[in-house]
């Protein structure tokens, strides 16, 4: 049994909040510059170069690209023969949230609850997911999940008998009622299979991929370039203001599903696509 | 300053809307108010009473964002727009008591449009998650009201230069419908 203690959980969870909003990815800033190579749309040009001016700033002056810091989202995988000691993993997980979003100057947007609706001001609790993976290690992802894409995003238990072109259809509709809502240019991720939770969860997960990565089977590599083509077709454009880039990717997750179901979810994100990873 | 662009400074009037028409990328100057969700609900529930307002909407923006806490030496943190359609129930009210213009992200419903037209105003669109570049013409920010609502608190900002498109004008455009119709290949 490998043991880890909590003290060295928190420090590396509060960088990460910092660094994954200040420092936008490679991959997403290289995408982005294609894309403004390629826009005909003068309008849509030009908010392409000020979303890469943006993150030049950000990066350089250690800010938050951009105010909305998210929902603080982790993926936790730990390891079999690890023993955490000293608190709670997740105790330690949000309080790592707590220090990050105060250090690092990030705004504080998580409410206590729904209806109530008062701010706990300190941008927890975090919204986390374990997995039991064989291994002595601990791997802790964390994702900065914005407002304004998350309520773009939906999951529809679809029938077996729609198939995959019900699928296609229900992305590229879910895209384009989302308009301009969700800042794009757009990464799109699809959940299929599971169940009601699990569908959405697959989605949410599939925005941790590498903008430019192919998925790892070619009918699923297919399919995601098929969608982002189409997707891409609609002209929404950055912002929503018309254009050629839309999306900069599309994902999709699958996983095993009941005979009677067909559960698919969109899960929306933004280009400001803030993900880091730690492995202790 | 780009010559496409056009240098506006609040309170907008009139004549300033009409000559705003959509695609028109403005540079935004003087003093502009925030608000997003829960000081609209505030805003307007006073309205209705008759009770004091924390600012005169006549002839005001009101710029729909909820900025990150300013890094010691800055006005005030990355400061990009919020999704717009959240207003939709809160604007017309405002549009009319004189406010002139709403500055956010995405599309607002045709109740706003309409209201924009009727009292000659416009909608703007700021780059969405564009928040560090969009704080560089934020001079100043100073709580005015709610400050318990922390993010969501009604600010008085002083900008200079603050890049924005006009979405919605006076003439019942919509830039959004025209700009995707466009560029849609389906
Ligand atoms: S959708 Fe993303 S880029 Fe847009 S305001 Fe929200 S977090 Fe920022």
């Amino acid at each position: 049994m490998r043991e880890i203690h909590v003290s060295e959980v928190i420090p590396k969870v509060r960088s990460m909040c910092m660094d994954a909003n200040y420092y936008l990815g490679e991959d997403v800033l290289g995408a982005l510059k294609a894309s403004y190579k390629s826009e005909e749309s003068p309008v849509g040009k030009g908010i392409l170069g000020d979303i890469i001016e943006n993150a030049r700033i950000a990066h350089d002056q250690q800010v938050p690209m951009c105010q909305d810091t998210g929902f603080a989202v982790f993926f936790v995988e730990v390891g079999q023969d690890v023993h955490v000691n000293g608190g709670s993993l997740s105790d330690a997980i949000n309080e790592g949230v707590r220090q990050g979003y105060k250090d690092g100057y990030l705004r504080k947007s998580i409410l206590g609850d729904p209806i109530k609706r008062v701010n706990t001001k300190d941008n927890t609790p975090a919204v986390i997911t374990y997995d039991i993976v064989p291994g002595d290690k601990l791997k802790i992802i964390f994702a900065a999940k914005g407002g304004g894409s998350e309520n773009m995003s939906e999951v529809r238990m679809m029938k077996p008998s729609d198939g995959v072109e019900g699928l296609k259809a229900f992305v590229i509709d879910r895209v384009k009622r989302s308009g301009g809502n969700p800042c794009p240019p757009i990464i799109v991720g699809v959940g299929v299979g599971g169940t009601f939770d699990k569908c959405a969860q697959l989605a949410k997960r599939s925005l941790l991929r590498e903008v430019g990565s192919k998925h790892r089977d070619p009918f699923y590599a297919d399919l995601e370039a098929e969608l982002l083509e189409k997707v891409n077709k609609i002209g929404i454009g950055p912002q929503g203001l018309g254009g050629r880039t839309t999306a900069l990717a599309v994902f999709i997750e699958a996983y095993p599903c009941h005979i009677a179901s067909f559960p698919v979810s969109v899960n929306i994100q933004c280009h400001a696509a803030r993900h880091k990873e730690v492995v202790i | 300053m780009a010559d496409d662009k056009i240098r506006v400074t609040t309170p907008l009037t009139d004549e300033v809307v009409k000559k705003l028409k959509i695609g028109t990328q403005v540079l935004i100057c003087g003093t502009i108010y925030t608000g997003r969700d829960a000081a609209h609900k505030k805003i307007t529930e006073s309205m209705k009473k008759g009770e004091p307002l924390p600012f005169d909407p006549k002839g005001q923006i009101i710029y729909f964002v909820g900025p990150a806490p300013a890094k010691p030496g800055q006005a005030i943190g990355s400061a990009g727009p919020t999704t717009s359609y959240r207003m939709n129930a809160y604007s017309p009210m405002l549009l009319d008591a004189g406010l002139k213009g709403m500055i956010g992200k995405g599309e607002m419903s045709e109740e706003v449009r309409d209201k924009l037209k009727q009292h000659l105003g416009c909608y703007f669109l700021a780059i969405g998650g564009a928040g560090a570049l969009i704080a560089k013409s934020i001079r100043a920010a100073e709580v005015i009201a709610y400050d318990d609502l922390g993010p969501e608190a009604v600010r008085k900002l002083t900008v200079e230069d603050f890049p924005a498109i006009v979405t919605f004008d006076c003439y019942g455009g919509n830039l959004f419908k025209e700009g995707i119709a466009k560029y849609s290949r389906e």
